[in-house]
């Protein structure tokens, strides 16, 4: 019987090692795995590179990860957020790694890294800084930019329903990075408001089929994520 | 005596140029205040790059919804024939062409259509760069809405940007508080001059060689 379903956010998180790279879902505070994080520190996995588009706001979640002290790099397009304060902080004092990405880029690396693909030519970020040291290649006419894949050894992700087959719905503006994050780790882990039995989801609704998905674990009331 | 136009100004002078039926992409800053002047009769689809097609304007008090942000983080509504999609799928509907406008901030232009509105090049504060480079380099048009000189009286409009690129040769109209210029093939075309500013007064305050054109019409922020 194909199971998903863990009982405890520790179960969920359980066997992450130190070095991974983590690939967390969320813009601003919507979508971000809340639980799955704090579960994630309480877990205590070191030496981490974490793959989401901001670098967490207030102190809790994706901040409270940063203070910890237990990330080495961060790969992020954004992470000068209104009261991103952790993050100046590590930053300023040379005690975290950044790597800019602009966003589509970022989303489009880890399709690739999902997909298969070795990698892609995007005409973002040609002729600036991003670009420095990276192949280009003119395509009809077009200069393009070779971007190569990012695969994730985990994926945190929160999701709003899920079967134990690991079939996803979500919620609004929350969808965000997590469709593609699920395709891109070795091991994706979900957090979701209400888990359905089998057939329970349309699937016609499904948005992430659960072949990408490997642990589902619900958390009926999230907290919201950035919170001083 | 010439008087610019206010941050609003601008912004109800760029909705004039909306077309119906355009979808839109509002940068952060100015060219968010745009979508409060688009006139009723037009329907224009903005777009968020967090993956909101057909976004509507702020809730009403305590009807916020935290899963509902706009690429600013600001709570936003839905409007009847919304979608939603995912990240990757928002940044193909950017970087894939379908965007038929995008506006945009800046902080310098070039006579070239270069942009540079993502980093002042300080290295004390982290970059970010968020999707301004995919929306730069993807949307069919790019129309950067920005002062035409910084709060110290220099140029923003420049033979070559000194800031930080975002994109080469992409910005297609300037609309600032004194003009509104075409970036063209062979460098840019004033469209529109305040009332009150000649030709010598506004290339005065420009750092990149202006013509006037031929049709050209006072600027009226109304």
């Amino acid at each position: 019987m194909l199971d998903k379903r863990v009982n405890t956010l520790e179960d969920a998180v359980a066997g992450i090692r130190d070095g991974s790279v983590i690939l967390i879902s969320g813009f601003g505070n919507a979508g971000i795995p809340v639980e799955l994080i704090h579960a994630l520190i309480d877990q205590g996995a070191r030496d981490l590179t974490i793959v989401s588009n901001n670098a967490g706001a207030g102190r809790t979640d994706l901040s409270a990860l940063l203070a910890t002290g237990r990330v080495r790099k961060i790969i992020c397009s954004f992470p000068k957020t209104s009261g991103s304060v952790v993050f100046d902080e590590l930053y300023a004092a040379g005690k975290i790694e950044l790597e800019l990405v602009p966003q589509g880029t970022l989303s489009e690396r880890m399709r690739a890294g999902g997909a298969g693909l070795g990698g892609f030519y995007t005409p973002t970020a040609v002729g600036t800084d991003l670009a420095k040291g990276k192949e280009t290649r003119m395509i009809d006419g077009r200069e393009y930019v070779l971007e190569k894949p990012i695969k994730g050894d985990f994926a945190l992700i929160k999701a709003e329903r899920a079967d134990r087959w690991g079939n996803l719905t979500y919620r609004l503006a929350a969808r965000n990075f997590g469709p593609t994050m699920a395709m891109a780790a070795a091991c994706t882990i979900v957090q979701v408001r209400e888990i359905v039995e089998l057939g329970g989801i349309d699937p016609d609704q499904v948005i992430t089929p659960g072949i990408f998905v490997d642990r589902v674990v619900a958390v009926p009331n999230p907290q919201p994520a950035g919170q001083p | 005596m010439s008087q610019v136009l206010t941050r609003d100004q601008i912004a109800r002078r760029v909705a004039r140029d909306i077309p119906d039926g355009a979808y839109v992409n509002l940068g952060i800053g100015l060219p968010t205040l745009v979508a409060n002047f688009v006139p009723h009769d037009r329907e224009v689809i903005y777009q968020s790059e967090n993956g909101i097609l057909g976004m509507g304007p702020a809730p009403e008090k305590g009807k916020e919804d935290l899963d509902l942000i706009n690429a600013s983080k600001q709570f936003v509504t839905l409007l009847p024939g919304a979608a939603i999609c995912h990240h990757t799928d928002a940044f193909a509907m950017m970087r894939g062409g379908h965007l038929d406008l995008a506006l945009l901030g800046g902080f310098q232009v070039s006579s070239d259509g270069d942009l540079a509105n993502w980093s002042t090049g300080d290295e004390k504060s982290p970059p970010a760069v968020g999707g301004a480079m995919d929306l730069a380099a993807g949307a069919k048009a790019v129309w950067v809405l920005m002062e035409h000189v910084t709060k110290s009286g220099e140029p923003k409009i420049v033979e070559r940007c000194t800031y930080p690129l975002t994109a080469k040769s992409v910005v297609d109209r300037i609309y600032t508080n004194m003009a509104v210029i075409d970036v063209v093939d062979d460098g840019l075309l004033v469209r529109e001059i305040i009332p009150g500013m000649d030709f010598e007064a506004l290339q005065a305050r420009t750092g990149a060689r202006l013509r006037l054109a031929n049709d050209w019409k006072p600027l009226n922020g109304v």
